[in-house]
C-alpha cells in the first residue's frame, strides 16, 4: 500500500533533488557541455562574483518587506473578519479568497497597466496636475516588485492568521474584559499572544514564496528589481550553465529548509491546545 | 425620628444589586420577559433553571456579555448596564473556566491586577494570598492545561476574587466536575464565600446544588422568575406547580373546594378556603405510611394499593394507586420489605396551595 506513494516520491522529488545535488558539484566545459567531474567551483563562484549573492541579499530584502506588509495588511483583515463581522463572514471570507483563483499572470500585467508610464496611475496624477511628467519609479523597480508580491501573497499571510484567531475561545476575550482589561489590552495580551502561531504560518509563507518568485521581477522588476530566481531561470536557460543553476538552487533549498524548520519551532512553542 | 430611623435602615438594607424589568430579545425570540431581583450586600443568590430558562442571558447582563432589551440594572447608585463588562466591579467565574492558556497559573490570577496597573509588590502578595485560599500554591508556575479540570476551578476562582468584587457570577461552575469532586466544591465554595463576604450569583440547572449553596434561591422559568425564596421556603412553600415540582419530588393534588371542603380525588379534608378549582403540593415525605390509628389532628387518611417501591439506601420512595386516577409518592424510611395494600394518612397543613404553571413558549 505504501509503495505506490514511495515510488512517486522518489521518482519526481527525491530523484530530481538528488539530480541537482550532483549537477552543483559538476562544472561546463567550454565546447558547452556538461563535464561530470567533482569540484566546488560552482560554490566557490558564487561567493567570489558580486552578482551572485547582492540578488540574493537583495532577493531577501524585497521577501521580507513583502512579509511585513502582508502581515500589516492580512491582519487587520482577519482580525475584523474573525471578530466584528457575524452574517457576512462567509462572504467576506470569499472575498479575499477569489484572487487566489485569478491567474498570476493576470494580475502582474494589472500591476503593469496600473504603473507604467501610460499608465492609470501616472495618467491620473498628471490629469489632476499633481506632477508633470509620468513617475517612472513606479514600473520597472523593486518598488513594483514588492506592491505587486504583497497583493499576490497577502491572502497567504491572512488565512493561516484568520485560521488562528477562529480558533481563539471567545470566552478568554470575555474573561479579558471581565478582569477590567479595555480592548486595547485584551488585544495585546491575550489576542494577539494566541494569535502568534498563524502569524509565524504566514509569514513563513509570504517570505518563502515571495523569495522564490521569478514572473513579478520579469514583468515588473526591471534591471534594478532582478531577483535570484530569474538569474537561475537564465543560468538554465540562454546562458546555459546548469551546475551554476543548481549551486544557486541549492543554497536557496537550504535557505527556505532552514527557514520552516525555525518557523515550525517558534510556532510549537506558542500553541496552546 | 422614626422618618430618620427609617432612612439610616433604607440605606443600610440597600441591596447591592438591583434588577428592574429587565427582558431580552433575540430576535422574535424573548428569552427574559420583566426580570426584577434584588440581591444583598454577602448574600449567596442561586439563579436555577432550566437549559434555556435564560439564567445563563440573565448572568451574562449582569456581567455585561449582553445588552438587555428593556429595564435597568443598578449597583448602588451605580447604572450597571450602560458600562462595559470591563468598567464593572463584577467578575465572573465561566462555566469552562475560560483560564488564558498562555499564561501560568500565577499569571492569570494576577491578569485583573496587572491591567489595573497596581504596583508589581502589591500584585504579588494578593495572587499568592488568593492561591493560598484555594489551596493552589504549589502549582502557581503550572500551565492551564497540565492541572486538573478541579484545579481549574480554584483557579478562575482566585483569578477572580483577586480582584475583591463587590459581587461574583459564577455560571454553572461545577457542571464539569465529577459528583464526588463536586460535592466537595459545593462545601469549598459556600464557605469561601461566608468568609470573603462578598455576594455570589450562581447560576445552576441543579436542583440540589441549589438548595445546599444559596441564601436564596431565584427559579427562573421560561425567561420568567417562578419564584424567589430561601431554600426551605421554596421548598416548604412552593407558590406554583412548577416550583413545587422542579425542586424536589411532589404529589400534585388537583381538586376543588365546595362550601369549605377539599376534594381531590379520594381525599377530602376541612379548609377555609374560598370555592373554586385549586392545586396542592404535598411532599412524599409528609405522608405517613401504614396509619392504623391517627394521630393527627388533622389528619387526612386514605388506603392505596402499592404500584412500585423504589429503594434509595435512607429512604424508599413508593408509588400508591389511591384510586380515582390518584397515584401519590410516598417516602419512608424503610419500610422493611414487599408491601401490598397500605393505609396513607398526611396532614391537611402541609398540602400546600400552589398556582398552576401555564405552557409556555
Amino acid at each position: 500500500m505504501t509503495l505506490p506513494p514511495l515510488l512517486w516520491v522518489t521518482a519526481f522529488l527525491l530523484a530530481p533533488y538528488l539530480l541537482m545535488f550532483c549537477y552543483s558539484f559538476w562544472s561546463v566545459s567550454p565546447t558547452q557541455s556538461i563535464v561530470h567531474s567533482w569540484n566546488l567551483d560552482n560554490y566557490a563562484q558564487l561567493l567570489r562574483v558580486d552578482v551572485y549573492w547582492q540578488t540574493l541579499l537583495r532577493s531577501m530584502w524585497i521577501a521580507a518587506r513583502v512579509t511585513v506588509f502582508s502581515l500589516l495588511l492580512g491582519y487587520p483583515l482577519a482580525y475584523f473578519l474573525s471578530f466584528y463581522t457575524e452574517k457576512k463572514k462567509d462572504l467576506l471570507y470569499q472575498l479575499v479568497i477569489i484572487p487566489l483563483w485569478v491567474s498570476y499572470l493576470v494580475r502582474a500585467y494589472a500591476w503593469k497597466t496600473i504603473l507604467g508610464s501610460d499608465g492609470v496611475l501616472n495618467t491620473l496624477l498628471q490629469y489632476v496636475h499633481l506632477t508633470k511628467h509620468p513617475l517612472e519609479f513606479l514600473l520597472y523597480s523593486p518598488f513594483a516588485v514588492v506592491l505587486t508580491l504583497t497583493h499576490i501573497y497577502t491572502p497567504f499571510a491572512f488565512l493561516p492568521i484568520y485560521a488562528a484567531l477562529e480558533h481563539i475561545p471567545r470566552n478568554l476575550v470575555e474573561a479579558s474584559h471581565d478582569l477590567g482589561a479595555t480592548p486595547g489590552q485584551t488585544f495585546w495580551k491575550v489576542i494577539f499572544p494566541l494569535s502568534i502561531p498563524g502569524v509565524l504560518a504566514g509569514a513563513t509563507f509570504a517570505f518563502v514564496l515571495s523569495l522564490g518568485d521569478f514572473l513579478a521581477p520579469l514583468l515588473l522588476g526591471g534591471p534594478s528589481g532582478i531577483m535570484i530566481s530569474n538569474i537561475v531561470v537564465s543560468l538554465f536557460g540562454a546562458a546555459y550553465n546548469w551546475p551554476l543553476g543548481a549551486a544557486i538552487s541549492l543554497c536557496m533549498l537550504l535557505l527556505v529548509v532552514s527557514l520552516l524548520f525555525f518557523s515550525e519551532r517558534l510556532e510549537k512553542k506558542w500553541s496552546f491546545s | 425620628m422614626t422618618a430618620v430611623r427609617d432612612a439610616v435602615a433604607g440605606i443600610l438594607c440597600r441591596p447591592l444589586l438591583r434588577i428592574r424589568n429587565v427582558a431580552k430579545n433575540f430576535g422574535k425570540n424573548k428569552v427574559l420577559r420583566n426580570i426584577s431581583l434584588d440581591v444583598a450586600e454577602g448574600e449567596f443568590l442561586t439563579i436555577l433553571g432550566e437549559s434555556g430558562s435564560g439564567k445563563t442571558t440573565l448572568l451574562r447582563i449582569i456581567a455585561g456579555f449582553e445588552s438587555a432589551s428593556a429595564g435597568e440594572v443598578w449597583m448602588g447608585d451605580e447604572r450597571l448596564d450602560r458600562q462595559p463588562p470591563y468598567r464593572r466591579r463584577v467578575n465572573t467565574v465561566f462555566q469552562h473556566y475560560a483560564l488564558f492558556p498562555h499564561l501560568t497559573v500565577e499569571q492569570n490570577v494576577a491578569y485583573g491586577l496587572r491591567v489595573a496597573k497596581r504596583p508589581e509588590a502589591e500584585i504579588s502578595s494578593r495572587v499568592a494570598e488568593a492561591l493560598e485560599k484555594v489551596k493552589m500554591s504549589v502549582h502557581a508556575k503550572s500551565k492551564p492545561s497540565k492541572i486538573s479540570g478541579g484545579q481549574q476551578q480554584r483557579v478562575a476562582l482566585a483569578r477572580a476574587l483577586v480582584n475583591r468584587p463587590r459581587l461574583l457570577l459564577l455560571d454553572e461552575p461545577l457542571s464539569a466536575l465529577d459528583a464526588n469532586l463536586r460535592r466537595q466544591m459545593q462545601v469549598e465554595l459556600k464557605s469561601l464565600q461566608r468568609e470573603v463576604g462578598i455576594s455570589f450569583i450562581f447560576v445552576t440547572h441543579d436542583q440540589e446544588e441549589a438548595m445546599v449553596m444559596s441564601d436564596r434561591i431565584a427559579l427562573l422559568r421560561s425567561g420568567e422568575l417562578e419564584q424567589v425564596a430561601t431554600p426551605r421556603e421554596i421548598y416548604g412553600r412552593p407558590s406554583t406547580a412548577y416550583a413545587a415540582q422542579f425542586i424536589g419530588h411532589t404529589n400534585l393534588l388537583k381538586g376543588e373546594v365546595r362550601a369549605g371542603v377539599s376534594r381531590c380525588g379520594p381525599l377530602t379534608w376541612q379548609t377555609s378556603l374560598p370555592d373554586g378549582p385549586v392545586l396542592f403540593s404535598l411532599r412524599p415525605e409528609n405522608v405517613r405510611l401504614g396509619a392504623e390509628n391517627t394521630v393527627l389532628s388533622d389528619g387526612v387518611r386514605v388506603r392505596g394499593k402499592v404500584l412500585h417501591q423504589a429503594f434509595h439506601g435512607a429512604t424508599e420512595l413508593i408509588r400508591v394507586d389511591c384510586g380515582d386516577g390518584l397515584v401519590m409518592v410516598v417516602r419512608t424510611s424503610g419500610s422493611g420489605g414487599a408491601l401490598d395494600t397500605v393505609d396513607l394518612e398526611f396532614s391537611a397543613a402541609d398540602a400546600v396551595l400552589v398556582r398552576e404553571s401555564p405552557e409556555r413558549i
